[in-house]
C-alpha cells in the first residue's frame, strides 16, 4: 500500500469512526420493539447464534436491547452536549468580555456548579423534574459546560490581547465586527472539539445515572438500566448480561473519545506540523 | 606566542542536524551546524563569535553530549587526545567540562540558589561556593533566594559560579555577560582569564564581537553553523588586513567604532543552506567554485580559514 | 514569617467567605429544585409510614413541612433549623438526617480515603514512568490503558470486579461494609478491609488515569526544560534529575490536583457504593432520591458540597504554601 500522508490517514480514520458511530446509532433507532420483546421461553439464555449477547431474565434479546439502549444514551448525550457547549460558549464569552463583576460572578457560578458532585446534582435535577428522560437530559446539560467555559474564557482573553485585535479596535471596528472576524474563527473549532470531547462524558453520565435508577422507567431499554438489572443476576451466574452490554458501551465511548481527539488534531493548526 | 601543540579539545568537521517532520509524513533533516572546526588549547580563551540564531548554543550541547534525541552528530570530537564518546561525555560533564548557561531559565525555579550552585555532588562544596559568591559581591542571603528573585546581573553571577565551583578543565560559557554591569562583566571575564592562566581553557560563546576581540586569545568566527575563520584575537584588533575571510572582514567593518557598514543580505536559514561556501551568496568575491564546492580549511598566517580566495 | 501567617489568614478568610457563599447558593438551588419536584414529600412520607393516619396527624406533618407557607419563608425556616443542627428526619430510615450522615460518612470516608491514596500513589508513579519513557513502549502501553480506563464507567468496572473476584473466584464478599449478621462492635479491622478492598480499587481506577496523564505531561515539561538541560550538563543522571528536579516540580501540582478532585471522588463513590451495596453516603443519596426522602437528599447534597469545597480550599492553600513564587512574593 502506498504510504499515506499522516493527515490524510487521520482524516480517513476519523471518517470511518464517524460512520461506525452513525451506523450504530441509526441501527439502534430503527430496531422495532418486537426485536427485544420478552419471551419467557427464551429467558436466561447464554450467548448463542440466535442471541449473540444472550437473553435476560425476561427472555429479551440483549444485543437488540443494548443497541436500542445505546441509541437512547447517544441521543441524550448528544442533545445534552450541544446544550452544554452552547452554554459554555455564552458563559465563556460573557466572562471574558463583560465587566469585572460579570467575570467574577460567572467564575463564582462555575465554582458553584463544580462544587457539587455532578452525580448528586444530576440526581437532584432529575428528582426536580420528576425523574424521566427530560430531567436526565437537563441534569447532564447543566453540569458539563464548566471546563469548556473556562477554556473559552481563557481563549477569548488571550485573543483580545493580540496585536491584530488591538489594531482592529484602533481602526475603529465595532465590537461585533471584531467578534465575527477575529474571535469566532478561533472559537468555532473550539466549540466543536469541546462538544465532541464532552459527548463521551455525557454518555457515561447518562449510563451512570440511569444505572442508579433515575432516567427512563425500568422497563425501557437504556444501557444503565440493563446493567442495573444484570447486577441482580450476577450471583445467579448470568455473567453475559453484565459483560457484553458494558463492553459495547465502552467501545462506543472510546470511539467517540478518539473521534474527538482526532477532530482536535485536525482542527488545531499547530498539530498540522506534527 | 607559545607554540603548544597539545590540544584540550579538537573538533573536526562537526555537523549537527535535527530530524523534523515537514507537515506530511516526510522527514526533513535540518542541518544547524556544518563541518565545524575548532581547536582549544589549555591556557587559552577561545571566543566563538557570530550573530544570534547561528546555532552557537548547540555547539555547547554537542560538546557536552546533551543534544535532544532527534539530533544526529557527525564528525570527530577529541578531548585530551581521546575520542569524545557518549560514555566519556557522561563522565566529563560537570566534572572536567562545565557549562555556564545563558539565562536564569536554566535554574530550577523551585530550588534555592545556594543548593543549586553547590550541585548534586557530595560533599557539597558550600564553603567554596560562599567565597565565590563573596567575590562576585553577591550578598550573604542570596543562597536562600529562589531564581525568580534574582536580578539579571545576580543570576549571571550565580550561573558563572556554578562553573567555577567545579574543577573543570574546560568551561563553556554561553553568552555569560549580558545583563551584568560593566564591572561585573569584567569581574567574570577576569575570573575566566585567571582560569585560563592556571592552564585551563574557556570557550566563550558570544554575539558580542568587541568582547571577543578584547578578552579572548583566539576568535572563531561563526557563520550559519560553521566556523569560517579562527585566528588570534590580535588579528581582529589589527583590522581587516590582518584577517582572512571576507565575512570576518565585513564583520569588522560592521562594528560601530569602525565604518559601521552593515553586511548586505541575510544569513541562510538552516533548512535552506547553499550548496557551496555558506557565505558565497553574500560574498563580493564569490566565484563559480565558491558556489559549487565547500572550501576546505586552510592554514594561512597562523590562522585557519575556510575560503578559496583568502590570502 | 509574620507576613506568611498574615497572608495565610487572609487566604483562609477569603476562601471561607467564598465557601459560605457557595454553600448558601447550593442550599437555595437544592431547596428550589426539591420544591419544584412534582413528587409530594408529604404524601411520600405518609406512604412511607405504611399506616393510615388521622387528619390531625396529617396537618401536623404538613405543618412540619411548611406546605402552606410561602416558599421563601419555608426556605428560611428550613435554613434556620439546619443551622441549629436540626437537619430533619429521614423518611426512608426514620432517623435524624444528621445521625445518618455522620454514620455513613465515616464509611464513605474510609472508602474514599483508600481510593484517593491508591489512585494518587499509583497514578503518580505510573505518570512518572510514562514521563521518563516518553514515546517508548512503556509509555504508549500505559497511555492506552489510561485512555481506556477513562472511557470505562465506574459502575461497570465494579460489576466486572464483582463478577470475577466475588462470584467466580470468591476472594471478596459481594457487598456491604461488614459481614452480615455480625454485631457492629465485633467486626474486625481485617473484615472491614476485606469488604472495602473491591469498592476502593474500583473507585481508585476511576480517577487514576487523570492523575497519571497529568503527572506525565508535567514531567515531560520538566524534562524538556532548560533547567534540566543544565542539570544534565552538570553531570546529573536520569535518577538524580528525577530526584532533584522532577519530584520537586511535579509532586505539588499532582497533590493539588488530587485535592481538587474531591467532586469526582464523591460522584464516583455514589456509583461504587451502589454496585457493592456499601452503606455510605452515596448509596444513601441514591436511595433518598428514589424514595423521595427530601430531608436526606438535601442533607447529603449540602454535605457533599461542603466536602468538595474543603478539598478545593486545601488545594488552593497548598498551592500558596508550597510554591515559593507565590509564597515569597507575599512577603
Amino acid at each position: 500500500m502506498k504510504k499515506l500522508n499522516r493527515r490524510t490517514k487521520v482524516l480517513l480514520l476519523t471518517a470511518v469512526m464517524a460512520l461506525v458511530l452513525i451506523a450504530v446509532y441509526a441501527f439502534g433507532l430503527l430496531i422495532p420493539e418486537e426485536a427485544y420483546a420478552s419471551s419467557f421461553l427464551q429467558a436466561k439464555q447464554p450467548p448463542s447464534f440466535a442471541h449473540p449477547f444472550g437473553t435476560d431474565s425476561l427472555g429479551r434479546d440483549l444485543l437488540m436491547r443494548t443497541l436500542k439502549g445505546l441509541s437512547v444514551s447517544m441521543t441524550v448525550g448528544l442533545v445534552a452536549s450541544v446544550i452544554s457547549a452552547v452554554i459554555a460558549v455564552l458563559v465563556g464569552i460573557a466572562a471574558a468580555t463583560g465587566s469585572k463583576y460579570v467575570d467574577a460572578f460567572l467564575n463564582w457560578l462555575i465554582d458553584l456548579v463544580m462544587g457539587v458532585p455532578h452525580t448528586i446534582l444530576v440526581i437532584l435535577i432529575s428528582f426536580a423534574m420528576g425523574r424521566g428522560l427530560k430531567g436526565l437530559l437537563i441534569g447532564i446539560a447543566a453540569t458539563h459546560w464548566c471546563s469548556l467555559a473556562r477554556l473559552i474564557r481563557g481563549e477569548v482573553l488571550q485573543l483580545r490581547n493580540q496585536q491584530y485585535v488591538a489594531v482592529s479596535r484602533r481602526l475603529g471596528k465595532s465590537s461585533g465586527w471584531i467578534l465575527c472576524n477575529h474571535l469566532l474563527p478561533h472559537l468555532v473549532p473550539q466549540f466543536f472539539v469541546g462538544l465532541v470531547l464532552m459527548f463521551p462524558h455525557a454518555i457515561l453520565h447518562e449510563a451512570s445515572v440511569s444505572f442508579l435508577g433515575y432516567g427512563l422507567p425500568p422497563e425501557q431499554p437504556a444501557i444503565g438500566i440493563i446493567l442495573s438489572e444484570s447486577m441482580r443476576y450476577l450471583s445467579a451466574g448470568m455473567w453475559w448480561t453484565a459483560v457484553f452490554p458494558g463492553l459495547l458501551l465502552v467501545a462506543i465511548v472510546l470511539l467517540v473519545d478518539r473521534l474527538g481527539d482526532h477532530l482536535r488534531r485536525i482542527l488545531d493548526p499547530y498539530s498540522a506540523q506534527e | 606566542m607559545e607554540q603548544k601543540h597539545e590540544t584540550l579539545l579538537e573538533i573536526h568537521d562537526l555537523s549537527v542536524s535535527f530530524r523534523m517532520y515537514d507537515g506530511a509524513l516526510e522527514q526533513k533533516e535540518l542541518q544547524v551546524i556544518s563541518d565545524l572546526h575548532l581547536t582549544v588549547r589549555p591556557g587559552e580563551i577561545v571566543a566563538v563569535a557570530g550573530s544570534s540564531g547561528s546555532g552557537k548554543s548547540l555547539l555547547a550541547s554537542a560538546i557536552l553530549g546533551i543534544l535532544p534525541a532527534n539530533a544526529t552528530v557527525r564528525g570527530h570530537l577529541h578531548y585530551k587526545g581521546r575520542e569524545l564518546t557518549k560514555e566519556l561525555q557522561t563522565q566529563l560533564r560537570g566534572s572536567e567540562i562545565a557549562l555556564v548557561p545563558q539565562s536564569v531559565a536554566y535554574l530550577d525555579p523551585l530550588m534555592k540558589v545556594g543548593k543549586q550552585a553547590d550541585g548534586h555532588k557530595k560533599p557539597r562544596p558550600t564553603e567554596r561556593r560562599r567565597s565565590l559568591f563573596r567575590r562576585f559581591s553577591l550578598p550573604e542571603k542570596t543562597e536562600n533566594l529562589y531564581p525568580f528573585q534574582l536580578s539579571g546581573g545576580m543570576a549571571r553571577r550565580v550561573l558563572v559560579s556554578t562553573a567555577l565551583i567545579t574543577e573543570a578543565e574546560l568551561v563553556i560559557a554561553d553568552e555569560p555577560t549580558p545583563g551584568m554591569s560593566l564591572d561585573q562583566a569584567l569581574e567574570a571575564l577576569q575570573m575566566f582569564r585567571e582560569m585560563a592562566d592556571a592552564g585551563k581553557a574557556v570557550i566563550l560563546i558570544t554575539h558580542d564581537i568587541d568582547l571577543a576581540f578584547e578578552f579572548a586569545d583566539r576568535v572563531a568566527v561563526f557563520y550559519a553553523g560553521t566556523t569560517v575563520e579562527s585566528a588570534p584575537a590580535a588579528d581582529f584588533r589589527n583590522g581587516p588586513d590582518a584577517l582572512r575571510h571576507p565575512y570576518s572582514k565585513a564583520l569588522w567593518h560592521a562594528l560601530p567604532q569602525n565604518s559601521f557598514r552593515p553586511i548586505e543580505g541575510f544569513q541562510p536559514y538552516a533548512g535552506d543552506l547553499p550548496q557551496g561556501c555558506l557565505f558565497a551568496p553574500r560574498c563580493r568575491y564569490a566565484t563559480e567554485e565558491c558556489r559549487a564546492k565547500i572550501p576546505p580549511v586552510r592554514e594561512i598566517r597562523g590562522g585557519e580559514v575556510r575560503c578559496f580566495h583568502a590570502t | 514569617m509574620k507576613g506568611t501567617a498574615g497572608r495565610l489568614i487572609r487566604t483562609f478568610l477569603f476562601h471561607g467567605i467564598k465557601i459560605v457563599s457557595l454553600l448558601l447558593a447550593v442550599s437555595i438551588i437544592a431547596f428550589v429544585l426539591v420544591s419544584a419536584s412534582p413528587i409530594d414529600p408529604v404524601q411520600q412520607y405518609i406512604l412511607g409510614l405504611g399506616t393510615a393516619i388521622s387528619p390531625e396527624q396529617r396537618a401536623e406533618i404538613e405543618a412540619y413541612w411548611g406546605v402552606n407557607e410561602p416558599p421563601v419563608e419555608r426556605y428560611l425556616s428550613w435554613l434556620s433549623e439546619l443551622l441549629r443542627g436540626n437537619w430533619g428526619e429521614s423518611a426512608l430510615y426514620r432517623r435524624p438526617v444528621a445521625d445518618i450522615i455522620g454514620e455513613r460518612f465515616a464509611n464513605s470516608l474510609a472508602l474514599m480515603l483508600c481510593a484517593w491514596l491508591l489512585s494518587g500513589v499509583i497514578g503518580f508513579a505510573l505518570g512518572c514512568v510514562m514521563g521518563v519513557f516518553r514515546d517508548r513502549w512503556p509509555d504508549s502501553i500505559l497511555k492506552k490503558l489510561c485512555y481506556l480506563l477513562s472511557s470505562v464507567p465506574t459502575f461497570w468496572l465494579g460489576l466486572l470486579f464483582l463478577l470475577i473476584f466475588s462470584v467466580w473466584l470468591g476472594w471478596f464478599p459481594i457487598g456491604f461494609s461488614a459481614p452480615i449478621g455480625v454485631a457492629q462492635g465485633s467486626v474486625t479491622l481485617g473484615q472491614r478491609l476485606h469488604h472495602l478492598a473491591l469498592p476502593a480499587i474500583t473507585l481508585s481506577l476511576m480517577s487514576f488515569a487523570n492523575i497519571a496523564l497529568h503527572t506525565r505531561q508535567k514531567l515531560i515539561d520538566v524534562l524538556n526544560s532548560e533547567y534540566v538541560l543544565f542539570a544534565r550538563a552538570r553531570g546529573e543522571g536520569t535518577w538524580t534529575v528525577l530526584r532533584r528536579h522532577g519530584l520537586r516540580n511535579v509532586l505539588l501540582p499532582a497533590v493539588t490536583l488530587q485535592f481538587a478532585s474531591f467532586a469526582e471522588l464523591f460522584g464516583g463513590s455514589v456509583l461504587a457504593e451502589n454496585v457493592f451495596s456499601y452503606p455510605g453516603l452515596g448509596s444513601a443519596v441514591a436511595a433518598a432520591g428514589l424514595n423521595s426522602d427530601v430531608p436526606l437528599l438535601l442533607g447529603v447534597t449540602l454535605f457533599s458540597a461542603l466536602f468538595v469545597c474543603v478539598g478545593n480550599m486545601i488545594a488552593n492553600l497548598l498551592y500558596g504554601l508550597v510554591d515559593p513564587q507565590i509564597r515569597e512574593v507575599g512577603k
